[in-house]
């Protein structure tokens, strides 16, 4: 019989060979680490300790920062049910009970007999074919009552997920509208022979020219960034595909890399020509863990094609490749300097700026780091002329986006237009009727109410990093904010205070509110803190999270003040409450074990 | 240096060395600006945010804003004040500080912080964590209670002590300190008395056995003289002799 620790290192060695022993790549370790023994065992990180040279509490720490990594055991399956407002709008809350019910669980714990473990994550991007879950890492969207019991006798049975029938791991694009990028017809390496033409120097400046900004939401000029990186000295430059889509209510990543792949990796190596990178990488949420294989042959073929690799379409001393990084569940990742911490095998803590990423990113050498839609706008405006690409969308505003549009509509999915399309036109589109809200950019972003719908999507009006989160007059939006809340509260990284404690805070005061303890003392305090929160958060995850509650107060006021009493103030404390486990623990539920409301 | 070099702070002239933040200049000219998560000795790392401080109309932590000519400073204005309050109330609120019966009372950076910027309320509903102590080790306690994870000790023990017997671990809410051993036990670290991770606490985490009242209550550092009249001693003064990055 082997000894533990050389059933450890028996996969760990091969591991530890394919990341070339950096510790720089030790999330990427203790995920694969995780994949061959469902979590990662206290023998596996001593074995670590010595071939990484990294102390455990450092991995440690490393490890409990991401929402799919385990210290412990959590069972043969873990279920995790998406918990964004749209999976709530179709059922998701009911269908986790039911799921719990049937195998008599509890949410949150592992099953008594260590088969299976059930819990909520947050949105996984299936937005437009909800309510959706992974089961170890793995998408299954369109979940009905059928679809979950079939699910739980399949977990009963033992069955393999690799036996599992095919249609339950089926994710649509759902394209519903094409324009300049979707509606696209260039081979691969199209865009490439035309920046060769144009000359590498020139890139930048044709983007600048072009008006191109960031898709991610922050909307700088992709021009000046390409080329301040291509200006900062530095031995090694970077190019990184931010496609950790993690914002509530996008998937259009999703469908950008499942079938434009080709788009986004010749954008980047466009980009490794214009900074004058050999290094490029993309850091892919691991909830589109089942994007990886596919991304990767796609990589080989470009590869063959001589698209990728040493003197690209045979111009010397054009090398460039790409490698993927895959996350492990932590939304923080989508801001850029997390990203290159976690790439750079650390907790994804936000780093202070300046220095930019473009001077001092991964590894402290110049990147050039952009949106997964960004890269692909890139290629197409080269690939069109600037001007032509200038001419599409508003003076601000230019080129197309893609609308990730999700909720009360008969037809999510993805919407392309120009800029400057009204909210109004993409409701009419989708086909959503009795709408009373739209949540624009995701939790972060704005929720406006009707007599705003004639306000358009551009950097000139309504900034969006492309979510569309459609709320009709049947729903509760003191609700949808509650939700946004504690999504926030369970993505801070906790790095600085004002976010860590306030958004907890936030937390517990929108609770309070639901449960009826709530006050208009509590309706100000919240006001408070997000003056807090904006003035002093370390970055934009604490500086818009007060954003759901101030845009639903400003508009849906009376979905707050319907659940208020009219006390000036409340305590969250509730004494006859507080009783309720005795009350279960001794089988009594008679009056002499309630307070009267009289009495407290 | 040239007499360019400088920036205002709540209208005075503040002189800096390149490469200075606003805080390690403001310190050295004998300004305070009010900080948990700074130490001079450290690398700033801007977590606590106690240090925020209005520059042109927008917000930042001054421990890593890197100084530049001609910056006009706010910091001791009842704004930021009161945002200083309702930081210290949350740092309160989330872990579980009795003072009355702590043994680094009048010793306590938050506390003293709490008396000088006058926080007279909780603010806040308190969250009672769960937070277990390790007496494992003979001559040291650690009462996680009190962490305020300004990560000092994380700091002091891998850049000075070059141990690492301290890091974070979790994130948001639920993250907290752990210590490096695979009990999870200080005991089974190879922390020492002697180390700088010993001496950076701001509050009272990382205590020594046997020694906690052997100055009694009311004749401590923050009992005498409040912070603010203090912390200056604590930062290097000389222009050239403060180590910083």
């Amino acid at each position: 019989m082997i000894s533990d620790v050389d059933f450890h290192a028996a996969y760990l060695d091969s591991i530890l060979d394919r990341y070339g022993h950096a510790a720089t790549n030790l999330l990427q370790i203790l995920r694969e680490a995780q994949e061959h023994h469902s979590y990662i065992h206290p023998d596996a990180i001593d074995y670590l300790i010595a071939k990484l040279q990294v102390p455990r509490a450092k991995i440690e720490g490393v490890a409990s920062f991401y929402s799919f990594l385990h210290l412990k055991p959590h069972g043969e399956y873990r279920v995790l049910f998406s918990d964004n407002i749209t999976d709530r709008m179709l059922g998701s809350v009911e269908l986790m009970q039911k799921m719990c019910q049937q195998l008599w669980i509890e949410p949150g714990k592992m099953s008594e007999d260590k088969l299976v473990s059930i819990g909520t994550t947050a949105c996984t991007g299936m937005c437009d074919q909800g309510p959706a879950m992974l089961v170890n890492g793995r998408t299954i969207t369109r979940l009905t009552h059928q679809r979950v019991q079939e699910i739980g006798q399949l977990i009963r049975n033992r069955t393999p997920l690799e036996n599992w029938p095919a249609d339950f791991f089926r994710v649509e694009d759902n394209i519903r509208r094409k324009g300049l990028l979707l509606g696209n017809t260039l081979a691969p390496g199209d865009a490439l022979c035309a920046a060769l033409v144009l000359g590498a120097q020139n890139i930048a400046e044709a983007l600048k020219t072009s008006g191109l900004r960031g898709r991610g939401g922050a909307g700088y000029s992709t021009g000046l960034k390409w080329e301040a990186c291509r200006n900062a000295p530095g031995a090694a430059k970077h190019v990184i595909c931010n496609a950790d889509e993690g914002e509530p209510g996008t998937f259009k990543d999703r469908v950008l890399l499942t079938s434009h792949a080709d788009l986004v990796f010749e954008g980047m190596t466009l980009c490794a020509l214009a900074v004058g990178a050999q290094h490029g990488y993309i850091y892919l949420r691991g909830e589109y863990q089942y994007l990886l294989k596919p991304l990767q042959a796609a990589l080989q073929r470009r590869r063959d094609a001589k698209l990728l690799g040493k003197n690209i379409l045979g111009h010397a001393g054009f090398d460039f490749d790409i490698v993927i990084h895959l996350g492990a569940g932590a939304y923080i990742c989508g801001e850029e300097t997390a990203l290159i911490e976690s790439m750079e095998g650390k907790r994804g803590v936000p780093r202070n700026r300046p220095p930019f990423p473009v001077t001092h990113g991964y590894l402290q050498q110049p990147t050039a780091l952009n949106n997964v839609e960004t890269f692909c706008q890139a290629a197409l405006a080269i690939h069109m002329g600037a001007e032509n690409y200038r001419a599409i969308g508003t003076p601000k505003s230019t080129g197309s986006k893609l609308i990730s549009v999700s909720g009360d509509c008969p037809r999510p999915g993805i919407y392309e237009y120009p800029f400057g399309v009204t909210v109004r036109e993409v409701l009419q589109d989708c086909g959503a009727v009795n709408t009373r809200a739209v949540q624009v950019s995701g939790p972060s972003g704005l929720c406006i109410a009707e007599s705003e719908f004639n306000r358009r999507l551009g950097f000139e009006d309504i900034p969006t990093a492309g979510a569309l989160m459609v709320f009709d007059d049947s729903r509760d939006m003191f609700e949808v904010a509650r939700n946004f809340v504690h999504f926030f509260a369970h993505d801070s990284c906790g790095f600085c205070t004002p976010c860590r404690v306030g958004t907890s805070m936030l937390k517990q005061t929108m609770d309070k509110i639901a449960e009826g303890h709530g006050t208009k003392y509590d309706l100000s305090e919240m006001e408070n803190l997000d003056r807090v929160l904006q003035t002093s958060s370390h970055c934009g995850l604490g500086r818009t999270a007060c954003n759901p509650v101030l845009h639903t107060l400003k508009r849906f006021r009376p979905a707050y003040e319907s659940r208020l009493k009219s006390l000036d103030f409340v305590p969250a404390f509730d004494l006859d409450g507080a009783l309720a486990r005795a009350r279960q623990m001794t089988g009594r539920d008679d009056a002499g074990a309630h307070i009267k409301a009289e009495e407290t | 240096m040239n007499n360019t070099s400088t920036f205002q702070l709540d209208g005075t002239d503040v002189p800096f060395e390149s490469g200075q933040t606003v805080m390690q200049a403001a310190l050295a000219a004998g300004h305070y600006i009010p900080h948990l998560c700074y130490h001079p000795e450290f690398k700033p790392h801007g977590s606590c945010k106690l240090c925020t401080v209005k520059v042109g109309g927008r917000t930042a932590a001054s421990c890593t804003m890197p100084a530049e000519a001609g910056l006009e400073i706010e910091s001791d204005i009842e704004e930021l004040n009161a945002l200083r309050r309702t930081l210290v109330q949350m740092l309160f609120a989330e872990g579980n500080h009795f003072c009355p019966s702590c043994e680094k009372s009048g010793n306590c950076m938050l506390q003293a912080l709490g008396y000088d910027l006058e926080v007279h309320t909780a603010g806040f509903r308190h969250m009672y964590p769960d937070r277990p102590l390790d007496a494992s080790h003979p001559d040291i306690l650690l009462d996680f209670n009190r962490c305020i994870l300004c990560e000092l000790c994380v700091r002091a023990s891998s850049e000075v002590d070059g141990k690492n017997v301290f890091a974070l671990a979790g994130r948001g809410i639920t993250k907290h300190l752990i210590v490096n051993a695979r009990s999870g036990l200080l005991n089974d670290t190879n922390i020492a008395l002697t180390d700088k991770a010993m001496e950076v606490c701001p509050v009272g985490v990382i205590l020594k056995k046997r020694v906690g009242f052997k100055q009694p209550i009311g004749e401590r550092r923050y009992d005498k003289r409040p912070i603010s009249a203090q912390a200056l001693d604590d930062a290097p003064r000389a222009p050239s002799g403060a180590k910083h990055e």
